[in-house]
């Protein structure tokens, strides 16, 4: 009698649950990255619209750039803008959004030191690249001249799985080094010419925490979160500045192009924290579906509005005013049919 | 034919059908990832098995370091587990007072029931710091995964191995002790030999496991795709390339590389297995002969 009783219950809710969700649900799947925003987001919109769900996957930015390229989601999500031929292959015109901007901290151990490290671009490549092995290295200790380095070798950690996070980090780095642009270059993975992988922000993080004299780096976010020692970075305009909400901010300061597809690391603006970057929307310029075209192009609004004041609370930087005002002229130019 | 036979007939066909989908399963497997594996076989070839550069960036890619990596750190893993599986199974089965016995023998298939992320965190914040102590650089490496793998499948061995002991007839025991045969030599000439194809089965299942495992080893492994044959330098395995750079993989050439390291890491374990059988097969046959 019982089981009948549960049965009866779980079907009612499963068939109330259907019910509930035929009204309008909204897909969308990629970047790690902004989820916790974007769940906050979504999550606040359906309180304001109860007939409007959002599903989000956070499946990373490569399965986001496939899916919405094959139309299995209403819209994509991605931290590295879409290549030229990624663009072509999509069967429209996709407009990229920028929502939210993230940083990229450099997190190190290093027992003895309590000054903030400062580092340089060219020394920073240098470390990554293998050319600076120990912490003593002059080159190091010119930025630190008080510091009392050890004379030890470095240990450089980096994410294993492909991540915006490496991105946005490389990215900086092919700026600012020559060699690095030709021997790595840039990508959601690269080839590593030393250190250790680790498994996401927290497998990074944890190896840092871990490993004595060692150096990696991790999303703005995580490595304040997790209490992580991170250095300030000389800027292109020759000040060391440490990665916050304001400093982010200040590196999208920058001319931005029409079509958002920009990086913004080693951004010029003086206050800037150079190994900044956007996190984009992926939506189509030309709306098949009326209903839902309509419902994305009010939740975009509503989100450079309402949505951007949730963005400090959880770590993210708000698009500037500047961006903020271009973002919307370019939501108002998706078709809805 | 009698009700009774149509019932018969119909159990043996509709089981045969149950069968068959392993069949089907396995193959079906195989071929979709032959299938979306194309780009990659036109560019590489067989180069793929040999080479040693991974690069996303360049769009290079060689399958060498992960296959060394998989293939060190799951042998590691036997090398540690077998012994401690077995002797784990033989103390439960022939020794233990029977509240000791079940309770490791609980312990036992209780470490089985651990998620391997589970092991993978205690690997990060217990093994690491252990192994750097013990004189590896960073910690992390080979080594550190072939521990923390070999924990992961010593409840298969233990357990399975304890099962087999218990089929040994009982009559055969005793015919041996009724000689003046010792504890031991009950052990080693009827208990060992009687249950041998079963034990190599329990061992090559926890093989199959450890080659598949990606979480926990991923963890600890270091992620670098590099043969170096020192113990304590960071390596890799497919299985962790596969699980960590898909989701972020945007090419095709990318995303089929990494199907077709699925496919290589699946032609190993069928080869393994198929290692596997024959030996068990030979085994098996030899024992006919002496009986």
């Amino acid at each position: 009698m019982n089981t009948v009783k549960f049965l009866s219950l779980a079907v009612a809710l499963t068939v109330s649950t259907v019910a509930a969700r035929a009204d309008m649900l909204i897909n969308g799947a990629g970047a790690t990255f902004p989820y916790p925003i974007y769940s906050k987001w979504f999550d606040e919109y359906h309180k304001l619209k109860p007939e409007f769900k959002f599903n989000y996957q956070s499946i990373g930015s490569g399965g986001g750039i496939r899916q919405i390229s094959a139309g299995t989601v209403d819209f994509g999500a991605t931290d590295g803008p879409m290549t030229d031929s990624q663009m072509e292959s999509a069967p429209g015109y996709l407009y990229h959004i920028p929502t939210v901007l993230g940083a990229v901290a450099v997190i190190y151990n290093l027992e003895g030191v309590i000054e903030q490290l400062k580092i340089s671009p060219k020394t920073l490549a240098d470390i990554f690249l293998g050319n600076i092995k120990m912490w003593n290295d002059p080159k190091i200790q010119k930025d630190n001249p008080g510091a009392s380095l050890p004379a030890q070798p470095i240990v450089v950690v980096h994410r294993s799985d492909g991540s915006g996070t490496t991105y946005i980090f490389v990215d900086y780095l092919s700026k600012v080094s020559g060699d690095w642009a030709t021997k790595v270059g840039r990508g959601t993975s690269v080839a590593w010419p030393i250190g250790l992988g680790g498994k996401g922000n927290e497998g990074v993080a944890g190896l840092v925490k871990q490993t004595p004299n060692s150096i990696g780096y991790a999303e703005l976010i995580y490595a304040k979160q997790t209490k992580l020692t991170f250095a300030s970075i000389l800027n292109k305009a020759g000040k060391f500045v440490e990665p916050s909400i304001e400093s982010v901010s200040a590196a999208a300061r920058a001319k931005m192009p029409s079509d958002f597809r920009v990086s913004i690391t080693d951004s010029k603006d003086p206050a800037s924290y150079p190994i900044s970057g956007f996190t984009w929307l992926l939506v189509y310029k030309n709306q098949k579906d009326a209903v839902k075209g309509r419902a994305l192009v009010d939740f975009l609004n509503w989100m450079l509005d309402e949505g951007q004041k949730f963005a400090s609370d959880l770590g993210y930087a708000p698009l500037p005013a500047e961006v903020n005002a271009m973002v919307k002229k370019t939501v108002a130019q998706i078709k809805v049919k | 034919m009698s009700s009774k036979g149509w019932g018969d007939v119909l159990f043996k066909n509709v089981t045969l059908l149950f069968s068959l989908s392993i069949f089907i399963l396995t193959a079906w497997i195989g071929w979709e990832l032959f299938k979306n594996s194309k780009l990659p076989m036109e560019k590489f070839g067989f180069s793929f098995l040999w080479d040693q550069v991974w690069d996303p960036v360049q769009e290079e890619y060689g399958v060498l370091p992960f296959i060394y990596g998989t293939i060190v750190s799951s042998i590691l893993a036997l090398l540690i587990a077998v012994p401690l599986g077995l002797g784990v199974a033989i103390y439960l089965y022939e020794l233990a007072p029977p509240r000791i016995g079940n309770i490791i023998g609980f312990l036992t298939e209780l470490l089985a029931a651990i998620p391997s992320v589970v092991y993978g965190l205690i690997g990060v914040f217990v093994l690491v710091p252990i192994m750097r102590k013990a004189g590896a650089p960073y910690g992390v490496g080979m080594l550190t995964a072939g521990i923390i793998l070999s924990i992961m499948i010593l409840p298969f061995i233990a357990t399975i191995s304890r099962e087999i002991f218990k089929t040994v007839p009982q009559t055969l025991k005793e015919s041996a002790m009724s000689l003046g045969a010792t504890r031991w030599e009950v052990l080693k000439l009827v208990t060992l030999p009687f249950s041998f194809s079963g034990v190599l089965g329990s061992i090559f299942l926890a093989l199959g496991r450890a080659l598949g495992e990606t979480m926990a080893v991923t963890m600890v492994i270091g992620n670098r795709p590099e043969i170096k044959f020192s113990l304590f330098e960071p390596g890799y395995t497919m299985a962790a390339v596969i699980a960590n750079e898909f989701t972020e993989a945007t090419s095709d050439l990318y995303v089929q590389t990494l199907i077709q390291v699925g496919l290589v890491l699946f032609a190993i374990t069928i080869i393994v297995n198929g290692i596997a059988r024959y030996l068990i097969y030979k085994v098996a046959k030899e024992a006919e002969v002496v009986a």
